[in-house]
């Protein structure tokens, strides 16, 4: 039976990587269980939840202190993560973030989602798409630093763990959101 | 001791443990796609209520974690202690979340959903994501001006538990019991706003049942008590206190003191009467009762702190040993004797002949003060040159185990 359906499922990815359609995505509560496996997982292996944007900082980082180390040496926030000779990308949060690209490709490559497209509302040009792509990038990457964690490293894992921080940060998050979003439904409807 | 978390880096070697990292956020960024978290337009649609996909994945993964956690925890597999809990800085963490709000409606990600979506080739998810690096830049270059504010309302591992002066299994299936009323909201809205005429899966009442159940054996096994806690681990404990090796020599302790690569923390867990008549230069005065108000802080200890309990004698001392150790916290010590073997090994000849006390039993003060010296007293910090003192060194400090930094860290 086993055999059967995932030889059964090998046969629908190859078809949909030849035909170039994506498969249907997972239903959202099987994914989400999922998730909290994962999740599970990496706290019960390692003592940590899952991060992001931890990652993408050390990253940053990486390329301020080959360009500039003795601004990194002298500013108190980036020092813990690369002063003096520490390597910024030695930290568990950066190995979770290469992870998290290698399993998001490899998973969209065998369901034939990998494309090169810009995903918009129907009212909203591809230029427009990108402007307010990198705006909103640099509202999420600036206020994920603020509050410590974005929704991997403190929604996800602070709520699992039941942190009163965590909670109150993700009704933040979707308050932000939900208080912005009749003023750009432009954008996506 | 609990086997979980695992000491990977003592385990796998450092290298091994970056592997165990990777495979985890392989599972992770594999299940954002598999959710659909790469399309920036089905993550958006949650904030007009017409498909709620974000919200269901989000607290289902949470709820499922969350009574796996301490399930977990509650049969003594994991270690609550070595788990990282997002420390709570209340007031930066609304305005980054404010912010983040901004960004997610705006651009349509949050940094993780825009990384699975770059690695799909989205373009927009590509240049979220370099714009999450610009903003990432930004704040490390602008934070240094309001430092302050972004230190504030630091509140420390504070937990729903800790909030609500309750047990654990009550918030777990009170969370779970919430979540599922959420999603039976979101379905709804799905219907009404969303339009949605699919069919959902009867499995998910099934599951739905199985989250209850599982909340509920969470409330019923509890969560261990210290005393579970110190028997769990009594059979590998009990040895270190009866063969004497846990007991360090005052002038071991004293040589600790006066060493700067070493942070000690000296711990007196007396009444405050005795305290105030004597106490060890830096002592800190913590009754047995008000102990747990440590744990968190030796927990943050880096690897080269050293803890030092003492009482008079030795009886309630080895308590607060048991206590300490029963939450995982490293290198702990007792003084051997307690205060009185101090006195008795740095106190002047004269001292020692005036003030000794005849009739002390137990744990008590064997020695007489006139006057609440304090660390005054000039046994308080005596300096070593002055005795040759011939102890079996007993320290030995080991690596800690748990998290590495946490959240985004």
């Amino acid at each position: 039976m086993t055999t059967y359906s995932t030889t059964r499922a090998a046969q629908v990815q190859k078809q949909a990587r030849a035909a170039r359609v994506a498969r249907p995505y997972m239903h959202p509560y099987a994914a989400g269980i999922l998730l909290g496996i994962v999740l599970f997982l990496a706290f019960f292996l390692t003592g940590n939840g899952l991060g992001a944007s931890g990652g993408m900082n050390r990253i940053v980082v990486l390329f301020e202190d080959a360009l500039f180390p003795a601004h990194i040496d002298r500013t108190p926030y980036l020092i813990s993560m690369a002063g003096g000779n520490r390597n910024p990308l030695e930290s568990w949060v950066v190995f979770v973030s290469l992870g998290t690209i290698l399993g998001g490709f490899v998973s969209g490559w065998l369901n034939g989602r990998v494309k090169l497209e810009t995903v918009r509302g129907p009212n909203t040009s591809v230029r427009t798409r990108w402007i307010m792509a990198f705006i909103g990038g640099v509202f999420m990457g600036y206020g994920a630093r603020l509050a410590r964690g974005c929704t991997s490293g403190q929604a996800l894992s602070g709520g699992a763990t039941l942190s009163v921080g965590s909670w109150v940060f993700m009704f933040a998050v979707f308050g932000g959101a939900y208080l912005l979003a009749y003023s750009v439904r432009k954008l996506w409807n | 001791m609990t086997p979980f978390p695992l000491p990977l880096d003592q385990l796998l070697g450092s290298g091994g443990a970056y592997l165990v990292y990777l495979a985890i956020g392989f599972a992770f960024g594999a299940v954002l796609e598999m959710a659909g978290f790469a399309v920036s337009t089905r993550l958006a649609a949650q904030f007009y209520f017409k498909d709620m996909t974000v919200l269901k994945v989000m607290f289902t993964g949470i709820i499922t974690a969350m009574a796996l956690i301490f399930l977990a925890t509650g049969l003594g597999l994991l270690d609550y202690n070595l788990v990282y809990v997002n420390p709570t800085y209340l007031w930066p963490g609304i305005l980054g979340g404010l912010i983040m709000g901004v960004g997610f409606i705006l651009g349509g990600f949050c940094p993780g959903t825009s990384l699975v979506s770059a690695a799909t080739l989205k373009i927009d998810g590509i240049i979220f994501a370099l714009g999450a690096f610009f903003g990432i830049f930004l704040f490390g270059e602008t934070v240094g001006w309001y430092e302050a504010f972004w230190n504030s309302s630091y509140m420390g591992r504070f937990t729903l538990m800790d909030l609500f002066q309750t047990d654990t299994g009550i918030i777990v299936l009170g969370v779970m019991v919430m979540a599922l009323l959420a999603f039976a909201g979101a379905e709804w809205a799905e219907r009404k706003i969303g339009k949605q005429t699919a069919r959902q899966p009867r499995w998910r009442y099934g599951a739905a049942g199985g989250g209850l159940a599982l909340a509920a054996v969470v409330l019923l096994i509890g969560q261990p008590t210290n005393a579970d806690r110190w028997n769990m681990i009594a059979a590998e404990k009990q040895p270190l206190l009866d063969t004497r090796q846990v007991y360090v020599h005052p002038g071991e302790v004293l040589s600790y003191m006066n060493d700067r690569k070493i942070i000690t923390m000296l711990i007196d867990v007396r009444d405050e009467a005795d305290y105030n008549l004597f106490h060890l230069r830096d002592a800190r005065h913590m009754p047995l009762a008000q102990l747990d108000t440590l744990v968190e802080e030796f927990h943050a200890l880096p690897e080269n702190a050293v803890v030092f309990v003492m009482s008079n004698d030795e009886a309630q001392a080895t308590e607060a040993w048991r206590y300490l150790v029963a939450e995982s916290v490293v290198n702990v010590y007792i003084m051997d004797g307690g205060i009185n073997n101090w006195l008795n090994t740095f106190g002047e000849p004269d001292f020692k002949e005036e003030a000794a006390l005849t009739t002390t039993t137990g744990d008590q003060i064997a020695y007489r003060f006139d006057i609440a010296y304090g660390e005054r007293h000039p046994a308080a910090a005596p300096h070593a040159d002055r005795f040759t003192l011939e102890y079996e060194p007993h320290v030995v400090l080991s690596i800690k185990r748990g998290p590495a930094s946490g959240g985004c860290g």
